[in-house]
């Protein structure tokens, strides 16, 4: 693999002095193109730039990725349902959400991913999946390996190793899914755990799953050798030479608009923007002093803003114009932490400066941060 | 009979009342052909209705999860139209004519079924529709520059006159600007676009968005014969820019901001300037840097800039004080927990330093690495946002010299620390010599405090930055 990386660099700078259509033309139905970058936000750009641009008619394309660690949700997924969105934070994993359909994944390096683009015609899931059946059983014979009617692969038939998703256009479609060879799966149990209540929406619910790591099965095995592995059936099966090509996601010569694409895929009306409408009905206690406090919310977030807000307090427990400068404020906020803590703070800078009031504010704005 | 008079009389409204009690049946033909004439300068359009193509792999029905459009838009072959999913596949649906969108027979989470309608679009008869089957053959990917032009994010194929007006002159629709819906390039875009390249006058062209068949294709071709006879004459109309206003709600944190930079308006503000010379204290910071990397911290000029102010806050406490609303009572604040306006996403937030009157240098270092970080990450808590008694805004790191900061309330004072330039100043002996110079703003509430106050809280805080090593006398 290492002389094959080494003659693609080669390759690749004989490439890129050349015109950029020569890179996407090559002989054979098909091309296979890796790309360098961990960055999930690059890579999805990649996936959006070729079903955007690439005429798919002649040629088909896979591509292989890995990402650094990040928690991918499916196009119409709601990202407080499906993850735990406080451990994303504190851990630094990324989050993003894909153009595809289908549920929520954790990706990091032990993971690969593979993107099937065909035109929409020729739009078939599970060729592509016993295509990866077939490689890994040459790879290793013993594997007890099979393709669901779901569109997962399991392993022994019982632990999830790949999930699905697809996205279709109007001529063209792919259909992408992974591969888990050697990921943490202590992390990834514990991040794809919701911790918010409450939450009643219609967005695409995941569905879990035990998940096992090939690793785990035969220690032998590498993420670079699965790649090499699937890389080697589709040249077979698309009659092309075994060859990877790899790819720059920040190269804006080789894609252009990439960098826009990738922009846009971090921007927060993307992530958390598309949450389809969805409402929060959940309860809170308060200790203050020697009493506990029952707090009662009612939020409705669509677009991932509040746009109605109830919070049922004990009347007089912050005063009145207090707290509906609080319900005013969240309302049309964004329905984040973030500029939640920032929204209150500034609040309390007009109000009467005292001890008790800061407390009792503070105790409040906590607890209704923690929703979020 | 009576549609007839419909279209030749202006005032329709009163027709309408008029006829529509006393005859029946016809009057509710009458009125659907009087929606149709207010809603399109076009006359009556066929309704089609454009039912949902097949998926593949025998996929049957699927979920609308999004539209793209709503009822009254108009749209163009291969626009967006809606997201359906089905079984962790999304699918993007695009229009098949060219129209306006009649009804959506589906709302969003309703099941959609494959060959059933999705939507009704009402078509220009005379435009005729395109082919039942998906175009197989895209345009190959040289000449899409002058065929798609990017609408929403979608790569959108342009209407059949623009294509062929671009191809024939070899213009990049990249480079033309769209007058029509969503920055849709029109035929007229194009044409202005070619008359300001030859100088030839254009006719006047209609203002309607859905452009009846022109006579007017006829003048492009004659435009290059005309060129060599005629003088070019600038285009008499002013140059077209499509750019819209946009009009955003206030909501959340900047709502809060409102309030509260009202409220500090209404704080009768003076201002006072200095300059400090801080080529010692540069000098200092030099020799300190390393010996702080080595604990892991960081190193700014602020934690200086923060321990000044607060020994200078122990002779004027008034400075870290806070006035009641009615300005009956002045509390003077024990703790001097100093602001810091840092620019994150949200914009600028002010979390504090608690404590400075007990802390070092170095704490004060620590601490604001630990903001700085949770600031850039998002992760500022409520507890390091509130409780503030004096700012710091230290605006020369984006740039500037000389600012007029508003007081952030509670609070009574604020300073504005413009960047760090080196300037010839003389020394002592008159000889000239390299100076880092940074200026310093501040303003202060003029109902408790005074110019003198302010003035020698300012030289007292610039005696320590200029001869640091002063601090050390009064350093607790």
């Amino acid at each position: 693999m290492v002389l094959q990386s080494f003659k693609n660099c080669l390759w690749l700078s004989c490439v890129l002095r050349t015109p950029k259509a020569c890179f996407w033309s090559t002989a054979g139905g098909g091309l296979i193109i890796q790309s360098v970058s961990s960055d999930v936000y690059q890579n999805l750009a990649v996936e959006d730039w070729i079903h955007d641009h690439m005429d798919l008619e002649k040629q088909q394309i896979l591509f292989l990725w890995r990402n650094s660690p990040a928690v991918v949700i499916g196009r119409h997924q709601n990202p407080w349902q499906e993850c735990n969105l406080r451990l994303l934070r504190q851990k630094n994993i990324k989050l993003a959400r894909r153009r595809s359909g289908g549920g929520t994944v954790y990706h990091d390096l032990g993971n690969i991913n593979l993107t099937f683009f065909t035109t929409r015609k020729k739009y078939e899931r599970m060729g592509n999946l016993k295509l990866i059946v077939k490689a890994l059983k040459a790879l290793r014979p013993q594997l007890d390996v099979h393709v669901t009617d779901r569109y997962d692969i399991l392993l022994d038939r019982q632990y999830k190793i790949s999930g699905t998703a697809a996205k279709l256009g109007r001529t063209s479609a792919y259909h992408h899914c992974t591969l888990l060879c050697n990921a943490d799966k202590s992390v990834l149990s514990s991040v794809l755990k919701s911790p918010y209540k409450g939450l009643k929406s219609n967005a695409t619910p995941s569905v879990p799953a035990s998940v096992k790591n090939l690793f785990e099965e035969d220690a032998s095995l590498t993420s670079e050798m699965l790649l090499d592995a699937i890389a080697k059936e589709y040249a077979v099966q698309h009659q092309i030479d075994h060859h990877i090509t790899l790819i720059n996601p920040a190269d804006e010569t080789l894609l252009p608009g990439i960098t826009n694409k990738t922009k846009e895929l971090q921007t927060w009306e993307w992530v958390y923007g598309k949450t389809p409408k969805f409402s929060v009905s959940t309860c809170f206690n308060m200790a203050y002093k020697d009493s506990v406090l029952h707090v009662k919310v009612n939020m409705d977030v669509k677009h991932g803003r509040i746009e109605v807000c109830n919070i049922d307090l004990p009347e007089q427990w912050l005063p009145p114009g207090l707290y509906s400068e609080l319900v005013k404020g969240l309302t049309g906020s964004k329905f984040c932490p973030n500029e939640t803590t920032a929204l209150v703070t500034t609040l309390l800078r007009v109000y009467p400066q005292d001890d008790e009031l800061h407390s009792r504010w503070s105790l409040l704005c906590e607890n209704m941060i923690r929703l979020m | 009979v009576y549609i007839h008079r419909v279209r030749s009389c202006s005032s329709i409204r009163f027709i309408k009342s008029k006829y529509v009690c006393v005859f029946d049946k016809s009057a509710l033909k009458f009125s659907h052909q009087q929606r149709l004439f207010r809603t399109s300068p076009v006359s009556c359009g066929q309704i089609v209705q454009f039912k949902l193509s097949d998926i593949g792999e025998g996929i049957t029905e699927v979920t609308v999860k999004e539209w793209y459009i709503k009822e009254g838009d108009s749209v163009s072959q291969f626009d967006s139209i809606c997201e359906v999913q089905s079984d962790k596949a999304s699918v993007t649906i695009t229009s098949r004519y060219d129209g306006i969108i009649r009804k959506l027979h589906y709302s969003i989470d309703d099941i959609a079924f494959v060959g059933k309608p999705l939507v009704d679009i009402e078509i220009d008869a005379s435009k005729g529709v395109a082919p039942e089957e998906d175009v197989v053959e895209t345009p190959p990917m040289s000449h899409e520059e002058h065929t798609h032009q990017e609408i929403k994010g979608h790569k959108t194929l342009a209407t059949p006159a623009v294509r062929r007006l671009a191809m024939e002159n070899n213009i990049k629709l990249s480079e033309i600007v769209g007058t029509g819906k969503d920055n849709r390039i029109l035929k007229e875009d194009i044409l202005n676009y070619l008359a300001k390249q030859t100088g030839a006058i254009l006719p006047p062209s209609p203002k309607a968005e859905i452009v009846p068949p022109l006579r007017k294709t006829e003048a492009v071709p004659a435009a290059p014969k005309d060129k060599a006879r005629r003088i070019p004459v600038p285009v008499s109309r002013p140059i077209a820019f499509s750019g819209k206003d946009k009009t955003e709600p206030v909501t959340g944190f900047q709502k809060a901001m409102v309030k509260t930079m009202s409220a500090a308006l209404k704080i009768p503000h003076f201002g006072y300037s200095d300059e400090i010379d801080l080529t010692q204290l540069v000098q200092l910071r030099e020799e300190l840097k390393p010996l702080a990397e080595l604990r892991g911290v960081k190193l700014s000029f602020m934690p200086f800039f923060i321990k000044a102010a607060s020994l200078g806050l122990l002779q004027y406490p008034i400075l870290n004080a806070s006035l009641d609303e009615n300005c009956q009572n002045v509390t003077y604040k024990a703790s001097h927990n100093i602001g810091v306006a840092m620019d994150t996403e949200q914009g600028l937030i002010v979390p504090n330093v608690k404590n400075v009157q007990v802390c070092s240098v170095f704490d004060i270092a620590v601490e604001l690495n630990r903001l700085q970080s949770l600031g850039s990450a998002g992760q500022l808590g409520t507890s390091d946002l509130t409780g503030g008694t004096f700012t710091l805004s230290n605006i020369g790191t984006i740039g500037g010299t000389y600012a007029k900061p508003v007081i952030l309330p509670p609070e009574v004072a604020i300073g504005a620390l413009g960047k760090i330039q080196v300037l010839p100043r003389f020394n002592g002996k008159g000889e000239v010599f390299k100076a880092q110079i940074m200026n310093v703003s501040w303003s202060a509430d003029h109902r408790i405090i005074d110019g003198a106050t302010m003035a020698r809280f300012s030289n007292l805080w610039k005696s320590y930055l200029e001869n640091p090593a002063s601090m050390l006398l009064d350093l607790k």
